[in-house]
């Protein structure tokens, strides 16, 4: 029958072809061009647009046109292979919504709140902007101004940002979408290690025995790396894969050890593992004897709602949320045993002899392991906590920083390390680990940037959050968003992030290169030009910093977020933007244009056209008259260099693919604090926590707690947000790929079928899902990808036309102030 | 989208008369939700009916790729399929000894390569979960169109440009 119907279907196809043409099969088949001169199409290396992962991607150019891209097989990341998305690279660009013109809202010709978008050219958008800028100044100084960015600028456009709003406008509020994504684990690191960013490599992946995934589906979110697992996985039958979550996903097809757990009971099974190691006695005493310290932290620290709420007043240390003081060995040992067995089944509902099991992969000696994780602990109330509990188990055996012994924590975003935590555009960073809380660090920063002692704040400005809540209330008043869709990805929509936007105070700028539902409460729309249409840089999960060169031109008259900053900046004396005492301690800068003082430093100008590739195009440097990125590079690597953060010469990262910082000597270290691989271990030493100033990494006694909201009566379902292999992040690339939206369309409600059965709505049935804060339409989906425990829904959020995060509570972890996106209580009805 | 394309239209002569007669015309559309084809154009606090579930495409008509490196798209459905540790359903048809009898197409030799490039005697296992690269298509409609242009068009506007 099979090749019956086959057969029809190929001499049908042939036939509608040739007929379709207009010509017989003979005269296609002598339709084949083989001449050089028409057939050749130019090649060069990018790193992909989405995910942390770094994939390596050739891009084939013809015509001004991206018309190919595939796997590199020079990419040590992925050899060849891309994911879905990675391999649709190539039509990205060309949705045909493609913003060209700057779009400001207008009534009878002049700026509105409640105008109409209307084409206007680049210098009356900066002529309006400009003014806004410098009212919000005058009228409430630099707190009034706010930038949000993104983990998918390139190192150099994260890294104007920063000198921009903290050096320029001497503003702190600056944050990157980042901050939803792995803020906890930054201050995890630090934390622990004193500094930020994995000590191991994408290489411990073929070096492991085992493998632990604490809340990532990593084969829909790191669909590169799951082909990296699998290989090792099912190559060498002795390695096990143990996947925790708290719903049934696709990285279940590969786990040996399947475990759901209630959300907000990671907590506890982590200290279930730790426990178990010390009271089985399998605690590695020479690692920790030479190598970690102890310290207990404050518990009933809130959860980051604001001051107001009934649990940010009930909290005991919600304004000390990151305290913590010394203890000792057989304190931590002590505060464990609260974590037995029968607890944390109860907590987690997970019987004993799975967490046992799990627990001994941590604990024998002979198996290497390796722990993954993401949005899972990030998104979390006690997300830096979670961090810290996972490093406890990896010190207390010793099992870090040799290959295959690897606690890794993922990235969402493709700079989200290299961009946002690196470049440090956090709302208390400066590069290379500073802070801007730091007098020594704040004084180097200026030193580097050429800018007057005392210019930049001392005091971290609003984070992603607060940013939303101080645009509410009317205190940030000019807000700039770049490379971003907040509205589509922030919590709480309707009570917070909406009426921010649409506040008449308030003056909103969106960059992008499609229109998406920020760009809508926008009051300027400025046209940006994306990925391969400028020169680039983006740094991976495991420190891996690469390059790109431009390759098309943008469409009419889109700019890169680089343009636009660095042109915009020329709009303001000096005297407009510092105040008279930093002038009259430094007169030598008054007369010139925030450009000149940030961009003509003799630093940022350093190198001429003569240095540009010319198999390239370069747009902002033909524009500014010299070679942009490397200036900006060559300035941001001064930070770096000496600081265990080192990065090589500009040139090297258009040869290489990619080089994992620190690079010593022309030399990447593929993991950190370990003698053989990292100059920076101090002589003499095997292992080095270098970032702690006693070498000592710390494990930390913090508890489980519970979530700051759980299901109850009139909300009785947990609500878990997250994404889809086929989309990126809120879908406003992906979704015009034709493609990938015909792979996975829309948002859908994954529900348990006894649930959908309860609630009298079966498989397509529309549904209203409602909190507390806002509702949402659906569609429920029982089959598929997700499995669901009863009581658990989830809803991936790529899909504008279902914004989720108007049901999502905006509770954050008060640590790092990331949202938690993963659990809220909500309630479900048919429509 | 169709309203903000009108608009962009409209204001490449921004200074004629007749732009700014079309742009008086949009001021009875609401700013909100005007260039949102992702939204179909609904204002952002209403919502709107969902679409429905799509029926996955299932005619196993093979698409033409965009480029010749496309992984191809499944022309079939693949509900229940089993890959996990135990099995792989694709492969049952897929495979290379298996197309004889299902006249599958065979999954592509860079299918049998490891990382390093050598080839192996089966299916290489980083290639083993197929739905990573391959994914079906249901029938849904495009909600903004994609404007990529296939390089054998380029192909040929060349030639025709040296002729």
């Amino acid at each position: 029958m099979t090749l019956t119907r086959r057969d029809f279907i190929k001499s049908s196809a042939v036939a509608t072809a040739t007929t379709a043409a207009g010509m017989t099969t003979t005269a296609q088949a002598q339709n084949i061009v083989t001449d050089a001169q028409h057939t050749q199409l130019k090649w060069a290396k990018a790193p992909c647009r989405f995910c942390g992962v770094g994939c390596g991607v050739n891009v084939a150019v013809r015509d001004n046109r991206v018309v190919a891209t595939h796997g590199d097989m020079q990419s040590p990341v992925n050899r060849g292979i891309n994911c879905i998305k990675g391999y649709f690279l190539s039509k990205i660009m060309y949705g045909e919504d493609r913003l060209t013109q700057p779009l400001l809202r207008k009534r009878n010709g002049e700026y509105h709140k409640e105008g109409e978008f209307t084409p206007v050219s680049w210098d009356e958008a900066f002529d309006v902007m400009a003014e806004k800028y410098k009212a919000a100044l005058r009228d409430k100084g630099p707190s009034a101004i706010g930038m949000f960015g993104s983990g998918q600028w390139t190192i150099w456009e994260g890294y104007t940002a920063n000198k921009l709003m903290k050096a320029g406008f001497r503003s702190n509020n600056l944050d990157p979408n980042a901050r939803h994504c792995m803020a906890s684990a930054v201050f995890g690191f630090m934390r622990t290690f004193g500094i930020d960013e994995p000590m191991g490599c994408y290489e411990d992946i073929e070096a492991a025995d085992a493998f632990v995934l604490w809340g990532a589906n990593m084969a829909e979110m790191h669909p590169i790396l799951w082909t990296r697992i699998t290989d090792r996985r099912l190559s060498n039958p002795h390695v096990r894969v143990s996947v925790l979550s708290t719903f049934e996903h696709r990285s279940f097809e590969l786990a040996d050890q399947p475990i759901i757990f209630t959300p907000q009971a990671d907590l506890a099974i982590l200290n279930y593992v730790a426990r178990y190691i010390i009271e089985n006695d399998r605690v590695n005493w020479d690692f920790v004897n030479d190598h970690v310290r102890f310290m207990e932290g404050n518990v009933d620290i809130g959860y980051g709602l604001r001051p107001e709420h009934r649990l940010e007043l009930a909290a005991a240390n919600a304004r000390d949320s990151a305290g913590a003081r010394d203890i000792d060995f057989e304190r931590y040992r002590e505060f464990l045993q609260q974590y037995d067995a029968e607890t944390v089944t109860r907590l987690s509902g997970v019987p004993k002899q799975q967490l046992d099991r799990l627990a001994e992969l941590y604990a024998d000696p002979d198996i290497k392991v390796m722990s993954f994780w993401t949005m899972g602990f990030n998104q979390h109330t006690r997300g830096v906590w979670a961090n810290n509990m996972i490093y406890n188990i990896h010190l207390l055996t010793g099992k870090i920083a040799t290959p295959g012994n690897s606690p890794f924590s993922l990235t969402g975003q493709p700079s989200a390390c290299g961009t946002a935590r690196e470049v440090g555009t956090f709302s208390h960073r400066l590069p290379a680990d500073m802070v801007v809380t730091n007098d020594y660090h704040r004084r180097f920063a200026e030193e580097i940037w050429k800018v007057p002692e005392g210019t930049i704040q001392a005091q971290p400005g609003a984070h992603a959050v607060l940013q939303n809540r101080m645009l509410k209330d009317g205190e940030i008043n000019v807000y700039w968003v770049q490379c971003n869709n907040n509205v589509q990805a922030a919590a709480n929509l309707v009570e917070e992030t909406y009426p921010g936007y649409r506040n008449p105070d308030n003056f909103i700028v969106v960059s992008d290169a499609y229109p998406t539902v920020t760009a809508e409460l926008a009051d300027l729309i400025l046209p940006a030009a994306m990925w391969v249409e400028k020169e680039g840089a983006y740094g991976n999960a495991e420190r891996r910093t690469q390059f790109w060169q431009q390759m098309v031109t943008a469409p009419g008259e889109a700019h890169s977020d680089l343009w636009q900053m660095m042109e915009f900046s020329k709009r303001f004396d000096i005297e407009e933007v510092w105040p008279e005492e930093l002038l009259d301690a430094n007169p030598e800068y008054r007369g010139k244009t925030l450009y000149e003082v940030l961009f003509r430093n003799g630093q940022v100008d350093a190198f001429g056209l003569d240095e540009l590739n010319p198999e390239f195009d370069n747009d902002e440097s033909r524009y500014f008259g010299f070679y942009v990125q490397k200036g900006l590079f060559e300035e941001y690597a001064r930070f770096t260099r000496g600081k265990a953060h080192d990065l090589a010469p500009f040139e090297v990262y258009h040869r290489e693919r990619g080089l994992r910082w620190p690079v010593v000597d022309g030399q990447e270290t593929p993991w950190r604090y370990n003698a053989q691989y990292d100059p920076y271990v101090e002589e003499g030493r095997d292992i080095h926590f270098y970032g702690q100033v006693d070498g000592r990494a710390i494990v930390y006694a913090v508890p489980y707690e519970p979530p700051a909201e759980a299901p109850n009566e009139e909300y009785p379902l947990w609500l878990v947000t997250g994404r889809v292999l086929e989309h990126w992040h809120s879908g406003s690339m992906t979704r015009r790929v034709p493609e990938l939206h015909r792979a996975f369309p829309q948002a859908v409600v994954y529900m348990h079928p006894q649930d959908a059965q309860q609630l009298g709505v079966r498989r397509g049935s529309e549904v209203r899902i409602t909190s507390p804060r806002g509702v949402m339409h659906s569609r429920v989906e029982t089959r598929g990808r997700n499995r669901m425990p009863r009581g658990v829904v989830y809803v991936p959020w790529f899909d504008a036309s279902q914004l989720i995060n108007k049901v999502t509570l905006d509770a954050t972890d008060p640590i790092s102030k990331q949202t938690d996106f993963k659990k809220c209580a909500c309630r479900i009805e048919a429509v | 989208m169709r309203l903000f394309s009108v608009t962009v239209l409209s204001c490449i002569a921004a200074f004629s008369l007749l732009a700014a007669f079309s742009l008086l015309a949009l001021h009875s559309f609401a700013a909100e939700g005007e260039l949102d084809a992702l939204r179909a154009n609904v204002p952002l606090l209403e919502e709107p009916t969902p679409e429905p579930l799509y029926r996955v495409e299932d005619r196993s008509l093979r698409p033409v790729r965009e480029y010749p490196m496309q992984p191809p798209t499944i022309p079939h459905r693949i509900d229940n399929y089993q890959v996990d540790l135990n099995a792989n359903r694709c492969m049952a048809c897929h495979a290379r000894t298996r197309v004889g009898e299902t006249q599958a197409i065979m999954v592509s030799v860079t299918h049998y390569q490891d990382r390093e490039g050598n080839y192996l005697g089966d299916l290489s296992p980083r290639r083993y979960f197929c739905t990573q690269c391959h994914v079906p298509q249901t029938d849904a409609p495009s909600r903004v169109g994609n404007t990529f242009v296939d390089m054998s068009d380029l192909i040929r506007g060349s030639r025709q440009r040296s002729e």
